[in-house]
């Protein structure tokens, strides 16, 4: 079937070539800000720091404080819980990290309050290890808010935060 | 949509009108004198009901809209005004709500009827996938419209359900952040949810056009799956099944009703009557019941990206049907193998729904998982099976014989056909 003619391009393939990509360039960059607006917006992102006083927050205490829409966990662990996280081998983790990686002072675990699973709130001082027990599909993380057990991959996230100072942190 | 139309135009006007627009012809060639088979049962019922309960919906949340707020400082307070203050609030937006549920049990009538009597085998393959389409439709419906009141599960259901995409692996996150557009379920959320929701049940209409041309294409199937040969297998849509069909959907409308006036909450959650609060989970979540067979696989598989396919599988193993199902016999009444394994199929269905609604605890994990087990492998394994080792009954020779002279299929199925065209 093949023959051998070889056709030279002509001015009508150039145009056709030329027009489809013309076209393709201009559908894309319509296509994309109706994409794009679905994006989290100026206003969103620009969502302020939450500032959290800790002096009011007594040993043992969990205080949940929202930052972006979310809960975050404020823990003032006891030396206990503290003992409890230090002592877990890193084998027996699913996500591992150390206790240390994970709070800047060990007295103050500041975690993202959203289960990794699918998002649920896990609700302190339950489950095995009396850190977080999440009610939705039954995720358990230890008192350093690592995944211990349940369907959850991952261990809390860590916002981003700093103390600005002994008794005051801010976040984000 | 089948062959010439028939039509006569009896006035002036209507000559004049049919010439420009051939529309009345259409209308009465698909819907008056449409050769049917004779044979329809009331399985078949429920492609009309399922068309009333769609333009229900759409009146219904029409006029909902005129009184809702989609924000979520206002969204609950706005349900409750339509609940107390709006004249006859309450009564549209429960016929809303449970017209939902109804639309719900007529599909999975519908689709199981499908199931079978193995209408999706050629030459309905289009027909069918037009179908799943539809139910996927129906089921982003219904998912967002339970956002719209803004109580405590329409919030953690939200939020749990997007959370789904999460676990695509790399770029999960940015995908629910863009489905959020925020870091959470919130005011962005409830919006699009709101403007998405007023626009799928017009696309779903445009779907079930083109799934009814479909159907006009090849003609219904029927009971017995033999095609139809001859006018002697047929009756005129009207007055036959225009009085079939209207009988049933009144039956189907007292149903409906009866949840409407006397058990309008019994299908709903009553966390869902406390507004949504982000910063605290319901002890116990579950979404609608049309969704809790898929949500028990989804806690079924211990690991989330393998949960998340394998309840998506679920839901799209439907439309792979008519190449997983081998069998040139078409209706379930003449496959005596193929039966025993789908009624399994419908009760393991069932009991997937009851596990889906009661907390992950105990022997409801293990439960689940063999139901999973049984699901995918009736989909995967023992479907395709049957299509080659199972001896169909004998087929009548028509649909007009298989109604006037019901031949007693013989004991043993010696002189099995073995093609649905005999
Ligand atoms: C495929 C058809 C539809 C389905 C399956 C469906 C489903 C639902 C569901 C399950 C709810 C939550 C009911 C509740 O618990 O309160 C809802 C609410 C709502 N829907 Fe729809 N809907 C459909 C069509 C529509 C259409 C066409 C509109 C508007 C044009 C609409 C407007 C609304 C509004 C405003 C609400 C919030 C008020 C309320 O919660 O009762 N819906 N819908
Ligand atoms: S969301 Fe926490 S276990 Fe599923």
């Amino acid at each position: 079937m093949a023959t051998e003619t070889m056709v030279e391009p002509t001015r009508r393939d150039f145009l056709f070539i030329a027009t489809g990509a013309a076209g393709a360039i201009a559908v894309g960059s319509i296509v994309w800000p109706l994409i794009d607006q679905m994006n989290p917006d100026a206003s969103t992102l620009a969502a302020a720091n939450t500032e959290v006083d800790l002096a009011n927050i007594a040993e043992g205490q969990i205080v949940t404080v929202k930052w972006r829409g979310k809960p975050v966990f404020v823990r003032h662990r006891t030396q206990k819980e503290i003992d409890a996280a230090r002592a877990v081998p890193m084998s027996e983790l699913r996500d591992p990290a150390t206790d240390e990686s994970r709070a800047q002072k060990p007295e103050w675990l500041i975690v993202i309050g959203i289960c990794t699973h699918l998002g649920c709130v896990p609700l302190g001082h339950q489950g095995q290890y009396d850190g977080w027990f999440c009610p939705c599909h039954g995720s358990v993380y230890d008192t350093a808010a690592r995944i211990r057990q349940g369907p959850a991959p991952y261990n809390l996230y860590l916002p981003p935060y700093k103390f600005l100072s002994d008794s005051k942190v801010s976040i984000g | 949509m089948s062959g010439h139309s028939t039509y006569i135009p009896k006035s002036d006007l209507a000559r004049w009108f049919e010439s420009r627009l051939p529309i009345i012809g259409l209308i009465h060639s698909s819907f008056i004198v449409f050769p049917n088979p004779r044979n329809l049962n009331y399985w078949w019922t429920f492609g009309g009901i399922l068309a009333f309960m769609l333009m229900s919906q759409i009146v219904t949340g029409v006029v909902l809209v005129m009184h809702y707020t989609p924000e979520t400082t206002l969204a609950f307070d706005s349900v409750e005004h339509i609940m107390r203050d709006v004249n006859y609030g309450w009564l549209l937006r429960y016929a809303h709500a449970n017209g939902a549920s109804m639309f719900f049990i007529a599909v999975y009538i519908h689709m199981f009827r499908g199931f079978y009597y193995g209408s999706y085998k050629a030459p309905r393959e289009v027909l069918w996938l037009l179908g799943v389409v539809i139910y996927l439709l129906m089921m982003a419906t219904g998912f967002m419209g339970y956002v719209l009141p803004w109580g405590q599960m329409s919030f953690w259901g939200a939020t749990v359900i997007t959370s789904l995409f999460s676990a695509i692996p790399v770029v999960g996150n940015s995908i629910t952040t863009w489905l959020w557009g925020g870091y959470s379920v919130d005011n962005a959320t409830l919006n699009r949810f709101f403007s998405l929701h007023y626009l799928l049940p017009f696309m779903i209409l445009g779907v079930v056009i083109l799934h009814i041309w479909a159907l006009h294409v090849a003609g219904p199937g029927n009971p017995v799956g033999v095609e139809k040969k001859s006018p002697k297998d047929t009756l005129a849509f009207h007055p036959y099944f225009t009085v079939k069909d209207g009988f049933a959907l009144v039956c189907f409308l007292i149903f409906y009703a009866w949840f409407v006036f006397y058990i309008p909450n019994f299908l709903g959650d009553a966390d869902n009557y406390i507004e949504a609060n982000p910063l605290q989970t319901p002890v116990h979540i579950v979404p609608e019941w049309y969704y809790l067979p898929f949500y028990a696989i989804l806690r079924s598989i211990p690991s989330k990206l393998g949960g998340v396919i394998a309840m998506f599988g679920a839901i799209v193993l439907f439309a792979f049907l008519p190449w997983l199902d081998r069998s040139p016999v078409r209706s379930g009444n003449y496959r005596p193998v193929f039966k025993i394994f789908f009624w399994i199929f419908v009760a393991v269905t069932l009991a997937l729904g009851y596990i889906g609604s009661q907390p992950p605890e105990g022997n409801m994990v293990l439960y689940g998982q063999l139901l999973t087990a049984y699901y995918f492998i009736f989909f995967l394994v023992i479907l395709p099976l049957i299509g080659l080792f199972e001896t169909p009954l004998p087929l009548p020779a028509s649909i007009a014989e298989s109604v006037l002279s019901p031949v007693k299929p013989p004991a043993a199925p010696a002189a099995a056909t073995s093609s649905a065209e005999h």
